[in-house]
């Protein structure tokens, strides 16, 4: 059986009503990594209920910015609330969920046998974890490959396999770390359906890429350089703005107009 | 507790996919007692040997294991995403301990066995023998998990072994009685762990039993529990 355009397999949570309208919220963020500034008083906000990309260049700070929101990178200095709480606090790690840029599963199981030891972590059991464990795989489409090992699957194929292990607990804040590198079109257009199904049931969603074509595809935009926030926006208004009618000139239009100003 | 054990789980499902390594966890040990025992022929070597050497075995097979492991769960990016989950840090140890052990004592069982059928004679208690070489397995597992805060890559892990292991066996009074020692290294040897789960077999070969033995187990079972919170307070949420 082929389930075509799958219903969203997350169940309702009420904690999503009661979050606050802002899911992250950054002040004068800094991160040294090895000596190195890579990010320098970073100010943000990202909505809850959204999908909020994160675009720049490779190095402009979008991983390290993502680390510091699940609260795994050092040497963080500012203000950086997630979810009402301090970024990286114990009660954060229900709610929020990550996909490294790397697909972070074990390559020695099978694609099942990972899932569901993410759902246990998340403190899904039984029945319930059945459940979550099927509706995670149909969501990136993976059903078929469930008994598969790891190891034994294309690129492609592992990443969705660690995006459905992030999925599987049901987080009210998704973090993901370029999710559709490597993917071929149609599938880079299935998974950005599903996480604006996942938006609009009211989770939060932060999405780094550095292909700007995926701009058009969020509701909000940062945009990122050298480890600062160029413009925090969205689609529509950064093309009137800037004048121009696709992401890539936009963002080019705004490194030139900082140079012009400095 | 439960994660403790999910994660026991995952670690076991993850060897079940390698049966050759399980196999060589049993078979090696197994090769080496039989070479001696055939080497040794019509001696008492094997019975001097090899219950000193199912004691090691697991110790120096498990702490392999582990730190190689725990080094591949950082480099392929899975302890950092488990550092975002509700496990604890306590949780990924004690699961690797639990994994590790479980299939140690398997491995004794093994190599018992097939020492005392090869015509290891064993004066004392073989359950007694079997828990020796338990609490080896999972101190040498506590011990790889120590090592993995210090080794950043899969070649630092193997390095350990030189570091941690192998002056222990030089030490240990397996070789050369501890008293025929310099009194430095008598020293040294009085408090690292192997000397006491050497000392230990070789009182339960000699037909000694529980109370005999209690002392060196608890020391055994300080450095596992030593080992095991330096492991933790070592993993780092956060890193660079």
């Amino acid at each position: 059986m082929i389930v075509h355009n799958p219903k969203p397999c997350l169940r309702y949570d009420s904690r999503v009503t009661a979050a606050p309208t802002s899911a992250v919220r950054a002040r004068g963020l800094s991160v040294v990594r090895g000596g190195k500034d890579i990010l320098h008083g970073v100010d943000l906000d990202i909505p809850a209920g959204h999908v909020t990309g994160l675009l720049g260049p490779s190095g402009s700070g979008k991983t390290t910015l993502m680390r510091a929101m699940v609260g795994v990178q050092d040497n963080v200095t500012g203000e950086l609330t997630v979810l009402g709480e301090p970024a990286g606090a114990a009660a954060l790690r229900r709610r929020v969920g990550y996909d490294t840029q790397a697909a972070s599963v074990y390559a020695d199981l099978t694609v099942r046998a990972n899932v569901e030891y993410f759902a246990s972590l998340a403190g899904l059991r039984g029945s319930d974890a059945k459940d979550a464990v099927d509706a995670a795989l149909t969501s990136v489409d993976l059903t078929f490959h469930a008994a598969q090992r790891i190891a034994s699957l294309s690129g492609g194929e592992r990443s969705r396999a660690s995006l459905a292990a992030t999925f599987v607990g049901n987080p009210e804040l998704i973090i993901l770390d370029e999710p559709t590198v490597g993917l071929d079109p149609v599938l880079r257009r299935a998974l950005w359906e599903l996480f604006r199904r996942l938006a609009d049931d009211g989770r939060t969603l932060v999405v780094s890429s550095h292909v700007m074509d995926e701009a058009s595809r969020c509701d909000r935009l940062i945009l990122m350089r050298d480890g600062r926030v160029m413009a925090s926006t969205t689609p529509d208004d950064l093309l009137a703005d800037t004048g121009t009618t696709d992401a890539e000139s936009a963002f080019l239009a705004l490194i030139d107009r900082e140079g012009s100003a400095s | 507790m439960r994660l403790t054990l999910v994660t026991a789980k995952r670690v076991l499902t993850q060897l079940r996919s390698d049966p050759r390594t399980i196999a060589m966890i049993m078979v090696l040990p197994c090769l080496i007692v039989g070479l001696i025992a055939w080497m040794f022929h019509g001696t008492d070597t094997l019975d001097r040997f090899g219950p000193v050497l199912i004691g090691f075995f697991p110790l120096f097979v498990m702490f392999l294991i582990t730190s190689i492991t725990t080094q591949r769960e950082r480099s392929s990016g899975t302890l950092e995403r488990l550092m975002t989950t509700p496990l604890r840090k306590g949780d990924l140890m004690g699961g690797y301990v639990l994994a590790f052990g479980s299939l140690s004592v398997i491995q004794a069982l093994v190599v018992t066995g097939f020492a005392l059928a090869v015509g290891m004679d064993m004066a004392g208690s073989v359950p007694l023998m079997i828990l020796v070489a338990m609490l080896s397995a999972v101190l040498g597992c506590a011990l790889g998990l120590a090592a993995s805060a210090v080794a950043r890559t899969e070649f630092q892990a193997v390095q350990m072994l030189p570091l941690v292991i192998v002056p222990q066996i030089f030490t240990a009074g397996i070789f050369l009685p501890r008293e025929a020692m310099p009194t430095a290294l008598q020293w040294i040897a009085n408090v690292l762990p192997l000397t006491y789960s050497v000392d230990a077999m070789q009182k339960v070969t000699a037909g000694q039993g529980l109370g005999e033995i209690a002392t060196d187990l608890v020391v055994v079972v300080l450095w596992i529990i030593g080992s095991i919170a330096l492991g933790i307070l070592t993993l780092r949420r956060r890193t660079d």
